[in-house]
């Protein structure tokens, strides 16, 4: 903080330092935020393309989260370099993606609900002990290039890490990927008609199986490359698609099951909500309660933040925030 | 064959079977989700306890069968009570997280039962709840973390960011912590644990930089540990907001956080209640035997299962393999008569161990893996801070 900027004696110079704090902090804590609701996009969209247009649900997606990090760590040792293991790792993504839509997911389609959620409950336990026996309890870290370490330094207070906005911006790359095949080509117009009839589809001669197996592979690809990205910062482990699955859910149900639109809007409504309220919560609560009753009850409340605001979305537009159109 | 034939040999058959009776020590730990490298350390150290006594305390076989809690509260207290009820053990040892114990220990002591935990070391199990069949091969949460208050006030640290999950653990972490140091607690975060546990903690990293603290203590224990070292180094803050830890780096963590060269974490310090180079005999067999048959150093989870079985084996034979009378059984472990590898310990009157902690630092072994060593000792004979609400 520049000492410069005190004209007028230590306590309006202490005020304005809190000030100039604050804001920075509260930039900071949107940038993460960013971040943290794109990683939920890029896992929310493809369980919302699966669920909106193949009516299946998958608990199982986030399963395809882990198995796009592992691969991608194994890799980044086998071919010494996280980027190149990047590339590699999203075909063989897209490939575990077709071959669970070919040989699990195909059967179940005609089937109801609850059968989906037994056999792909079922199938995140065998992913996840597949992925035991393959490589091991322990998880895999992955160290980045000297390039994407570091910071960018913008400020007092602002100081973002290189790979953080690296992040961001391959999120958003994704996110603009997804919506220019979606609303600009055949194929997206092919996805956006079977989220609203698929019968429809299948009636104009359209080759339903193999839109199926295009969107799940999407789906696969997006939800690993999520996974894949959060490596350097955690680690590639069994099970991480557990703490991101329910997220992803609500993300989905506060959109409007089936809507990309929606999903990107909720996803960074609830990253943005999450880390906000993990932030400023216990600030916020101290304002109405004792500071002490703040600070014990703020981790509690933040962790259900993002529930409330799913009840409250619900309560208000039952369909979620932007419903595809009627079937 | 007449009746007192039979009777004869009944009678010759049941005293056989009570010399050679195999005692049971059921073994509850994680052995699945990314915690699993924890219970797996303390899988692999079990075995070699009973490896090292021949499978036997005495003459007496011993069994161990483990059970996963899955890292949660409701798994770990079902699998206890299949121990309990189904396999019918004498002794319910492990236990790495203080939330699955507190959920489980009832089943134990209800069923009259000797439960030893390994790791967790709730408060209230060390105050309040504390039981006369309730035995720790570990230390009481809080006490690590005072020992780090003590070192951080002999730095003359004036302010702390403190950071920890919100769990029964985390809160002791973050008591012991504030019981001991002098300086000011500028900001702390409790941050979602369990299964779904919060991994990315830029949030929070923010905030610290935010808070101008001159020092930050962590706890994060298992996966979570080597995730928050990782973001720490990657915001900058490695720079100039130096980090104190408990229970985060570890043998575990080390390897992996030099797999992926992450420096800050070398000469960084924390407190423990044992070390692998502790100088005694047992822990040199420990430690060399350890590596030679699972290649790596062992960690403190490791220590402490394998000090439990050593202690359940002591008990065992100090009662010739008779169980069946809790008194002499209880009064057998009280003595804590074996080799520790943290070395001798007495027991308290809450049957937690009176022992030392010590500051280890993170250096390089003489083939360059990452490993700790101690620095100095903290505390000398510790009794923990709950030892006085322990009506026993």
């Amino acid at each position: 903080m520049g000492g410069g900027r005190c004209f007028a004696g230590p306590l309006h110079c202490f005020s304005l330092q809190r000030r100039a704090v604050d804001g920075s902090l509260l930039l900071m804590q949107v940038i993460n935020g960013l971040q943290l609701g794109l990683l939920l996009f890029m896992v929310a969209s493809g369980l919302t393309l699966v669920f909106g247009i193949l009516d299946f649900v998958n608990l199982a997606h986030a399963s395809l989260y882990m198995v796009g990090a592992m691969i991608c760590a194994w890799l980044s040792y086998l071919v010494g370099g996280f980027v190149v293991a990047v590339l590699l790792a999203l075909p063989l993504t897209a490939l575990v993606g077709w071959a669970i839509e070919r040989w699990v997911a195909r059967r179940l389609y005609a089937r109801n609900h609850l059968d989906h959620v037994l056999a792909t409950f079922g199938l995140i336990l065998v992913l996840n002990t597949s992925a035991h026996l393959l490589w091991g309890p322990e998880g895999i870290p992955v160290a980045l290039p000297d390039y994407l370490k570091g910071q960018l330094v913008l400020g007092d207070d602002l100081v973002l890490p290189k790979y953080r906005v690296i992040i961001i911006a391959a999120g958003l790359l994704a996110a603009l990927g997804l919506f220019w095949l979606v609303t600009r080509t055949k194929l997206g117009m092919l996805i956006r008609a079977g989220a609203s009839n698929r019968q429809m589809v299948a009636a104009l001669g359209i080759n339903i199986e193999l839109l199926f197996t295009v969107v799940f592979s999407l789906g696969a690809v997006l939800a690993g490359l999520a996974g894949m990205l959060i490596t350097p910062i955690t680690e590639a482990s069994l099970g991480m698609g557990n703490a991101i699955i329910i997220t992803a859910f609500v993300v989905i149900i506060v959109g409007g099951i089936g809507s990309i639109k929606g999903s990107f809007v909720a996803a960074l409504l609830i990253g943005m909500i999450d880390t906000l309220g993990r932030s400023f919560l216990d600030v916020a609560l101290g304002w109405v309660f004792s500071a002490n009753a703040a600070e014990n009850s703020a981790p509690a409340i933040s962790a259900m933040l993002i529930y409330i605001i799913m009840a409250l979305v619900l309560a208000v537009k039952p369909q979620g925030l932007f419903p595809p159109k009627v079937r | 064959m007449k009746v007192s034939q039979i009777a004869l040999v009944v009678a010759a058959v049941a005293t056989a079977s009570v010399a050679s009776a195999t005692v049971k020590i059921g073994f509850v730990t994680t052995l699945t989700t990314p915690a699993a490298i924890i219970g797996k350390d303390m899988e692999n150290s079990v075995n070699l306890a009973m490896e090292h006594l021949g499978g036997k305390a005495g003459s007496t076989p011993l069994q161990v069968i483990f059970a996963d809690d899955g890292f949660k509260p409701d798994v770990g207290k079902q699998a206890t009570d299949r121990l309990l009820k189904q396999d019918n053990v004498d002794f319910v040892a492990g236990y790495i997280w203080s939330h699955v114990l507190l959920a489980s220990q009832k089943s134990v002591l209800d069923a009259g039962k000797f439960l030893i935990t390994s790791n967790a070391g709730p408060s209230p199990m060390a105050g309040k709840l504390c039981n006369k069949n309730f035995f720790s091969t570990a230390g009481q949460n809080d006490q690590t973390p005072m020992a780090l208050g003590e070192v951080l006030n002999k730095k003359g640290v004036k302010s702390a960011y403190v950071m920890a999950p919100n769990y029964a653990a985390g809160k002791d972490m973050v008591a012991g912590f504030e019981r001991t140091f002098k300086g000011k607690v500028v900001g702390k975060d409790l941050t979602k644990w369990g299964a779904d546990a919060q991994l990315d903690f830029s949030a929070e990293l923010a905030k610290v930089r935010a808070s101008n603290a001159e020092a930050i203590f962590v706890f994060y224990p298992g996966a979570a540990g080597p995730a928050f070292i990782k973001q720490y180094e990657q915001s900058g803050l490695s720079k100039n907001v130096p980090l104190y830890s408990v229970f985060t780096v570890d043998s575990l963590s080390l390897p992996r956080l030099q797999k992926a060269n992450f420096q800050a974490a070398v000469g960084s310090r924390t407190t423990q209640l044992w070390d692998p180079t502790l100088d005694n005999a047992a822990n040199k067999r420990y430690v060399a035997d350890y590596k030679k048959k699972f290649g790596g150093y062992p960690s403190y989870y490791g220590a402490q299962a394998y000090d439990a079985i050593m202690l359940i084996a002591s008990a065992v034979k100090a009662v010739g393999g008779d169980v069946s009378n809790p008194d002499k059984v209880r009064a057998a472990l009280k003595a804590a008569n074996y080799e520790s590898v943290r070395g001798k310990y007495t027991y308290g009157n809450n049957h937690f161990p009176i022992q030392n902690f010590y500051l280890r630092e993170v250096v390089k072994d003489s083939e360059g893996n990452w490993t700790t060593k101690v620095v100095e000792t903290v505390y000398t004979n510790h009794v923990d801070a709950y030892a006085a609400e322990c009506k026993m």
